[in-house]
């Protein structure tokens, strides 16, 4: 079957709107509900966060949804069972991120068997880095029918940009500033640049910007230089426990694409 | 055999796994550091100041009393008379003018015991850099005077309030700052443990401590080879310094002391490589303490500067090839082999340290037996915790 990460970045080229999500946060039971109101609302894409106890490259707000979560008794056996009908209600690309232990703990064949049985189009595991990727992981990711999907930030240099592009199926994903998740004070002079410098590399991959988009605005901006964004932390900070979860949802769903319709 | 590969693996354990914020970084380091650390004039400048700012050489001290209470011979390595009071100085001299010689203008580091942070804070008043070091919030409190001293040596003391609070936190905390600061930031880890090539050139700055050894073995007893070294392990750079230039002398045998806390099934214990097992943390792969699940296990020690839950990679390897014997001792243990130290030998160790001494009475040496003792640090940090330790329990 189709990838549907190709897929949707073939029909659709602008304003892709992707969000993380922590599994099992606020409450345990409320992965698959986040995901279908998600997909209700008209998001392109979704980041299922795989909760770990040392998230080194995440900011306070999905520290804390990762510490909810597994307090909440989210793990990966957990979260495997509770979307193994997900594919009956949801039909956008799903991608599982998190850091590579737990992933490793699994076993890295049994996790990706499991996730392509369930309909999982790709995998973003910050900590796995090119070389290794590509040593020992990229041919039980392609047998699985899984992308990988890798990040650049404005350090990376082109050269490596050049082989992590080569590398990449799906989309790039691009950290938008020198920074943990969960930090933005709007878009840099400094940050528009270096979006315009990757846009002039013309990729054969698109790319998705992420890490402090948080609002239309910020959204918008990503969206003038990539063929869209991922909105993390801001939509951790819009779910609380005490309200109507799919109302919470549709809020934040307005919020950043009234305009873009 | 037991040197890090072209590619930064111990056998199966180390590497580099990192996010891709740290890359440009941690890439720089591999690219330079052998070249810069090899050449004359780094290792003019870090011997001097190993010379005349840390006091070394360290010695090797014959502990005539000990050596009789355990009928067999002694030898203490004096880690703990270094200026700030432990081993870990010979490392943040190395990587601060390592540093410096990469351009960089800042330096923070993570600390437990609070050992690697004063040392941290001491290169950097030296060189007039400036410091922040992260440190768990319940360390901070159980290890109040080191904390002092570090804000006398004018560095930032950064509480890490995440996790457990303790050393795994702090380094989070070390690496986090790091990616949202990744131009003029040198990370200095305490340890040898990090992603590569951090954990070679933590055990290389470290190594000076078994070069010592083998001068002063041979002329203390004619042999540069002892029978026996033992260290404790927190991440294992004192003991990765006392065992290194023996690691291809197969007829040295190598001890290592792990924390086990109040015991290795208590649920409160820190011994690694009894209740770890393979995984991924702080950017290498290394023995790691975790659920089932791959969360890692909040470690406990009475000591701050053991309680982390991996250990370095090169630790990982030695123990999977069986060339260092890994025991582990409780906090009792411990602290009576400390206060023994204390009142044998007017030596009142780091309690790190006493883990080590402890290993005397778990095993049986011969009379004849040559057995070093890295003793890593002082325990004037841990007068509290002598003070306030019920031995009758
Ligand atoms: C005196 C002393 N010994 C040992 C250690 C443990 O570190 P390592 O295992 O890296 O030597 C510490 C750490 O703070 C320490 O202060």
């Amino acid at each position: 079957m189709e990838n549907r990460i190709i897929d949707l970045f073939r029909k659709k080229k602008k304003n892709i709107l992707s969000v993380f999500t922590t599994a099992g946060f606020p409450n345990l039971t409320d992965t698959v509900p986040v995901i279908t109101q998600l997909a209700k609302e008209g998001i392109d894409m979704i980041e299922i966060g795989m909760p770990f106890s040392d998230p080194v490259a995440d900011g306070d707000t999905i520290q804390a949804s990762n510490k909810i979560a597994l307090d909440n008794g989210m793990s990966l056996e957990v979260l495997f069972d509770q979307i193994k009908n997900i594919r009956v209600h949801v039909d956008i690309p799903l991608i599982l991120m998190g850091y590579l232990n737990p992933v490793y703990q699994y076993g890295i064949e049994a996790f990706c068997k499991k996730a392509s049985e369930i309909g999982i189009d790709g995998l973003i595991l910050p900590d796995l880095p090119l070389d290794l990727y590509l040593e020992d992981y990229a041919e039980i990711f392609k047998k699985y029918h899984l992308s990988n999907i890798l990040l650049i930030t404005p350090q990376t240099s082109p050269t490596r940009i050049r082989q992590i592009d080569e590398a990449s199926e799906g989309f790039i994903y691009m950290v938008s500033s020198n920074s943990i998740t969960g930090k933005s004070s709007g878009i840099s002079d400094q940050q528009k640049e270096y979006f315009q410098r990757i846009e002039a590399m013309n990729l054969k991959n698109p790319k998705i910007i992420g890490f402090g988009i948080s609002d239309r605005a910020t959204f918008s901006t990503a969206c003038a230089h990539a063929e869209g964004a991922i909105i993390g932390s801001a939509f951790i900070r819009a779910l609380t426990t005490d309200e109507n979860l799919p109302n919470q949802i549709r809020a934040f769903a307005q919020s950043i694409k009234q305009e873009l319709r | 055999m037991y040197q890090v590969d072209e590619k930064g693996f111990y056998g199966q354990f180390g590497g580099a796994y990192i996010p891709e914020m740290l890359y440009p970084n941690v890439e720089e380091l591999r690219q330079q550091y052998l070249k810069i650390i090899e050449s004359e004039s780094f290792k003019q400048e870090f011997d001097l100041l190993l010379k005349d700012y840390v006091g070394r050489p360290s010695p090797l001290y014959f502990a005539s009393r000990l050596s009789h209470h355990y009928q067999t011979q002694i030898y203490l390595k004096r880690e703990d008379l270094n200026h700030t009071g432990a081993h870990k100085i010979n490392n943040t001299l190395g990587q601060i003018i390592l540093a410096k010689r990469l351009g960089k203008k800042r330096i923070i580091a993570e600390t437990g015991a609070g050992q690697h942070g004063v040392a941290t804070a001491t290169a950097c008043a030296l060189m007039g850099m400036p410091c922040i070091v992260y440190m768990g919030a319940v360390d901070i409190d159980r290890q109040k005077p080191n904390v002092e001293r570090m804000r006398l040596l004018g560095a930032e003391v950064v509480p890490a309030t995440s996790g457990s609070q303790t050393l795994k936190d702090a380094t989070n905390e070390a690496m986090r700052h790091w990616i949202n600061n990744p131009e003029d930031t040198h990370y200095i880890i305490g340890s040898v443990v990090g992603p590569h090539p951090f954990p070679d050139m933590v055990a290389r700055f470290q190594s000076v401590i078994s070069l010592e050894m083998k001068q002063q073995l041979l002329e203390k007893t004619g042999s540069e080879d002892p029978n026996y070294i033992i260290a404790c392990v927190g991440g294992g750079s004192n003991a990765m310094g006392a065992f290194y230039h023996y690691l291809d002398r197969p007829q040295v045998n190598l001890i290592v002391a792990e924390a086990a806390g109040l015991g290795l099934k208590s649920g409160e214990s820190a011994a690694t490589t009894h209740l770890g097992k393979p995984g991924i943390l702080h950017g290498s792969k290394t023995i790691l303490m975790q659920t089932n699940d791959g969360q890692v296990v909040e470690p406990y020690s009475i000591s701050a500067g053991l309680d982390y839950p991996g250990i370095g990679p090169v630790h990982a390897h030695l123990f999977e090839t069986a060339r260092a014997d890994f025991n582990y001792i409780t906090d009792k243990e411990a602290m009576i082999a400390g206060r023994l130290c204390s009142q044998l030998e007017g030596i009142i160790p780091a309690v790190e340290s006493a883990h080590a001494l402890a290993v005397l009475d778990q095993r049986k040496f011969e009379s004849s037996d040559v057995v070093v003792i890295n003793l890593s640090g002082r325990g004037d940090k841990d007068m509290r915790t002598y003070m306030n330790y019920n031995f009758d329990d």
